[in-house]
């Protein structure tokens, strides 16, 4: 017996000794990657070349003659590029005179400047096409001040989708921007200045140079996400799009052309990913932000100080405005918002109903269901990869985190045809199920979309762990499981909550895979959104839009609290 | 209380090597410590004794037992670690218990074992303390008390003074050494810093580049260093290459090629050495060798450097054309400034051959 106990044992440390065991503790990960991302991945691949000539579809796709797709293409790259260029004007401008001035209003601005972070993609167009669409607030306003025939001005069109770009996607520069700033050393301009550099020079030479890392990787993320887009296009009514021919592809049933689209779209943006990746690793961070005080200068002339005031005020209003249009059409009554600048009927159904009527509390149940499945596949996959990713040695770190980031990388739609492509026939990998069709199919896409939530956060709590906090719990005789229940969870936990509310709640609002995905019986909240749009129910459709954005704010406060937290505890 | 054996022990990363062939024993109860400067496999040597790390090659015994590639928490062995690793979200008595509660012994029992242990590492009324509440002192005590109050077999610490400042690095050496006397516990202790090393241990082991240099008492490693490396990386010489001219009964002569000439002792010589004439040799000379004015082996010369500590007057000396560290016990006699001649000599039995 005990011999026997002995021999397990020694043949147990021995396969745990061998140098390849690490690869059988993370092999789940591996297979996971490859059944969620790769194989769909793959199998629209195949679906690209159906048919009796291999290259069809390309050829259909790159075609003179019917240049549809052409035009979708350069339509994608032409917005894109735009939008990198407004977001940037606007992100780092932003930055600088934040960071850097000081003007009366300054403060509920750099609050406020970060609202379109909590504007959930559709709801974000919702408010602007009600702000400034034809038949928005604003134009109509000039309409009935001027008594013109029809609305001067509106939103819509390729310009359209640029405005709401620039809206939704500048705080990324914005982000990136203002740290590189709060890292500039003031004694690197002042030296400068001393040495006799003239304001242009200390620009170009001193500020520019640190800027351009955070600029670039910025202009890469925007440029993707921007490709990505689908939802300002379908508001505004942009047909030539990639995302949008997609989705005409496949509500038409051309399966085939969608995968071709789809494939030539994940092309482009698995580049720009790997483009991004390694730019990043190529640039050392510098991290200076240690207690350098920035000081801003004051804005003393009487003209410039008129000035600031009422840019502040415009910008403060511009930020603030969509949120409120929301929540005042949430209070209107269905019906009766037609050709008036407001609405004139307003009532609290909408938000009654949100509880009460079983039809309008059953998207909001569904979205909440399907995302809570979707965050604890988030939650075991991501606590697992990061720590393989943090603590374990094993060659294809980089090959894992690759995978992780591409479902993020890859539009919304072309994530939606991949799964249509390998789940809408009994797969091994759904336990020999169709997937389409069922509730089931909504939950692995948010679970895919939002693959990297989870993992980095968690990797980020990790890296600051030091592993001999591990080693020492170890070595007063703790297992690793129970190390890893008492140590390493408690210590990292902050960055998992963090991580998994961020998925919640970008799987309750997501709007962009679940449109091509969802099944009749299980709609999701976005959804519903859509449909009420579309039978004229502004009131009920922008009242989900107020609770999502509650939501958002309330996973903003206690993500703020948890880092601030975490940040006082940690040695 | 357990002996630690480690045989034939190889450990590579890859292809960096991280120590080499080694072979060393501790005995029960014994304070051995791996002394060598950074980078010489001093923490992989440890790391492999407490299971962080397999060998590549060779075996690990506990009292006979082969652990080789047991799991670090079946060795009961206490470790204390460079930073510490205290476990930021848990108080002071949190901390020590945690080994305790491992153990799952009755509550009752985990309260006794940690008020006692907090009291012989002096955090009596620090115990609901939180750990970022602790100075660096204190933090170094928990760690201490967390690693002993679960009673090992063996404790191991990897330079557990470096983070300290140097008032509390000698403060607390006085204090480990104390705690282990008491609880008689076998203790690997990790160092770069000699000193540390020759105040603490019953036995060092000196390291370089994943080998080992000597095992030996403090006075044999300081007094009969098998070899260069050991007698200039412990405490301070003089590193004189010369020929050996003449073996005279147990005098040996010796001369540098500048001329200088002095005679040790056969005895005087490290283990390996084969004193012969015409052989080259290399002496050590303890800069406390010297003894003032003249007498056996007398040496003139100009001095370069001077300097009182109050307890001694260090000399640098040129003679001959080589520069010489001589250290004299201040007896109160004038003290000779630069640039004076100066005659000191050095007693034969204070000269020390070795091979290389
Ligand atoms: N995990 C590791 N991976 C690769 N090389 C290592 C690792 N740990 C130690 N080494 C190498 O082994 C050698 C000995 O290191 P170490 O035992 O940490 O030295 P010491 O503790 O004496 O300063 C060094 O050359 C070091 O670079
Ligand atoms: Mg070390």
């Amino acid at each position: 017996m005990k011999q026997q106990a002995e021999y397990q044992r020694s043949w147990w440390s021995r396969a745990t000794q061998s140098p390849y065991f690490v690869y059988l503790l993370i092999s789940p990960l591996f297979l996971i990657l490859f059944a969620y991302v790769v194989y769909p991945f793959y199998s629209t691949f195949l679906q690209s070349f159906a048919g009796n000539d291999t290259l069809a579809n390309y050829r259909k796709f790159f075609s003179l003659e019917s240049t549809a797709n052409l035009e979708a293409l350069w339509n994608s790259v032409y917005i894109s590029i735009i939008s990198v260029i407004c977001c940037a004007v606007v992100g780092v401008t932003m930055a600088f005179l934040l960071e850097r001035y000081e003007f009366p209003g300054r403060r509920l601005l750099s609050v406020l400047v970060l609202v379109p972070m909590a504007l959930p993609p559709l709801v974000g167009v919702l408010s602007f096409t009600f702000l400034y669409g034809e038949s928005g607030i604003f134009p109509r306003f000039f309409q009935h001040l001027f008594s013109l025939e029809e609305v001067p001005f509106s939103l819509k069109g390729i310009w359209g989708v640029v405005v709401v770009h620039t809206f939704t996607m500048y705080t990324y520069f914005y982000l990136t921007a203002s740290a590189a700033i709060k890292g500039l050393d003031p004694s690197l301009e002042e030296a400068a200045t001393s040495l006799g550099a003239g304001r242009i020079r200390v620009w170009t030479k001193v500020i520019l140079p640190m800027l351009t890392p955070s600029i670039i990787a910025s202009s890469l993320l925007v440029f993707m996400v921007s490709m990505a887009s689908y939802t300002a296009p379908l508001m505004f009514g942009v047909e030539r799009t990639m995302t949008m021919q997609i989705y005409l592809a496949r509500t038409n049933g051309n399966l085939d052309m969608a995968a071709t689209q789809s494939t030539i779209l994940s092309i482009v943006s698995i580049l720009f990913l790997l483009i991004m990746r390694w730019y990043q690793n190529r640039r050392n961070y510098q991290n200076l932000s240690k207690g350098v005080s920035v000081h801003r200068s004051e804005v003393t002339s009487k003209p410039l100080k008129t000035i600031s005031i009422i840019l502040s005020f415009a910008g403060t209003l511009i930020l603030i405005l969509p949120i409120l249009v929301l929540i005042l059409i949430s209070f209107s009554k269905d019906g009766s918002w037609t050709i008036q600048i407001l609405p004139t009927d307003y009532t609290l159904d909408h938000y009654k109903a949100l509880f009460t009527d079983e039809r309008t509390w059953r998207p909001i149940w569904n979205s909440i269901q399907m995302g809570a499945v979707a965050t604890v596949g988030n939650i075991l996959f991501g606590v697992a990869a990061a720590y393989a990713m943090v603590r374990l040695s094993f060659k294809g770190k980089s090959l894992l985190d690759t995978l992780i980031m591409i479902p993020w990388a890859l539009p919304g739609t072309v994530v939606a045809v991949n799964l249509i492509a390998a789940f809408s026939t009994e797969s091994p990998f759904a336990f020999n199920q169709v997937l389409i069709g069922t509730f089931w199919i909504l939950p692995l896409a948010y679970f895919v979309r939002h693959l990297p939530l989870v993992f980095r956060s968690t990797s980020a709590s990790l890296l600051q762990l030091d592993q001999s906090v591990e080693e020492a719990s170890r070595s007063l005789g703790a297992s690793w499981w129970y190390t890893f229940r008492r140590i390493v969870l408690p210590l990292t936990l902050s960055g998992i909550i963090a991580g998994t509310l961020l998925a919640l709640v970008q799987s309750i609002g997501e709007f962009v895979a679940s449109i091509l995905l969802y099944s009749t019986t299980t709609i999701p909240l976005s959804v519903a959104i859509f449909q009420k749009l579309y039978a004229f129910k502004f009131g009920t459709a922008c009242a989900y839009g107020v609770l999502q954005i509650l939501l958002i704010l309330i996973v903003l406060l206690i993500s703020e609290k948890l880092s601030k937290g975490s940040a006082g505890s940690a040695i | 209380m357990k002996s630690v054996r480690i045989e034939n022990v190889t450990k590579k990363f890859g292809n960096v090597l991280g120590v080499s062939e080694l072979n060393l024993e501790v005995k029960p109860g014994e304070f051995f410590t791996f002394l060598g400067p950074s980078g010489c496999g001093k923490t992989t040597t440890l790391r492999m004794i407490a299971g962080f790390y397999y060998p590549t090659t060779g075996k690990v015994y506990f009292d006979g037992q082969d652990v080789t590639t047991l799991q670090p928490n079946k060795r009961n062995i206490g470790m204390v670690f460079q930073n510490y690793a205290l476990f930021p979200h848990m108080t002071v008595d949190e901390n020590i218990a945690f080994g305790l509660q491992v153990r799952k012994l009755p509550k009752s029992d985990i309260r006794q074992k940690v008020d006692r242990i907090r009291g012989l590492v002096h955090l009596g009324q620090y115990g609901s303390r939180k750990i970022n509440e602790l100075s660096g002192g204190q933090q170094q005590r928990v760690a201490l008390a967390r690693a002993l109050v679960i009673e090992p077999d063996i404790l191991l610490l990897d330079e557990p003074l470096s983070n300290l400042d140097a008032k509390l690095r000698e403060e607390t050496r006085v204090e480990i050494k104390r705690i282990q006397t008491e609880l008689g516990v076998t203790t690997i202790y990790v160092t770069h810093d000699q000193t540390e090393a020759m105040s603490m241990s019953d036995r060092i082991m000196v390291m370089e580049s994943g080998l080992v240099k000597q095992v030996g008492t403090p006075q044999e490693i300081y007094h009969k260093p098998n070899n260069r490396f050991v007698a200039t990386f412990i405490g301070e010489t003089n590193m004189l290459e010369m020929k050996v001219s003449s073996i005279e009964g147990d005098v040996v002569t010796v001369e540098s090629e500048n001329g200088l000439i002095l005679r040790g002792l056969v005895n005087g010589a490290a283990k390996e050495v084969q004193l012969a004439a015409d052989s080259t040799i290399h002496v050590s000379i303890r800069p406390e060798a010297f003894e003032a004015g003249p007498g056996d082996n007398t040496v003139k010369g100009t001095i370069e450097f001077v300097e009182f500590t109050g307890l001694s007057v260090n000399y640098i000396v040129h003679v001959n054309g080589t520069s010489l560290k001589a250290m004299i016990i201040n007896g109160g006699s004038a003290i000779k400034a630069v640039r004076d001649e100066i005659e000191l000599h050095i007693p034969p039995r204070n000269l020390y051959f070795l091979a290389e």
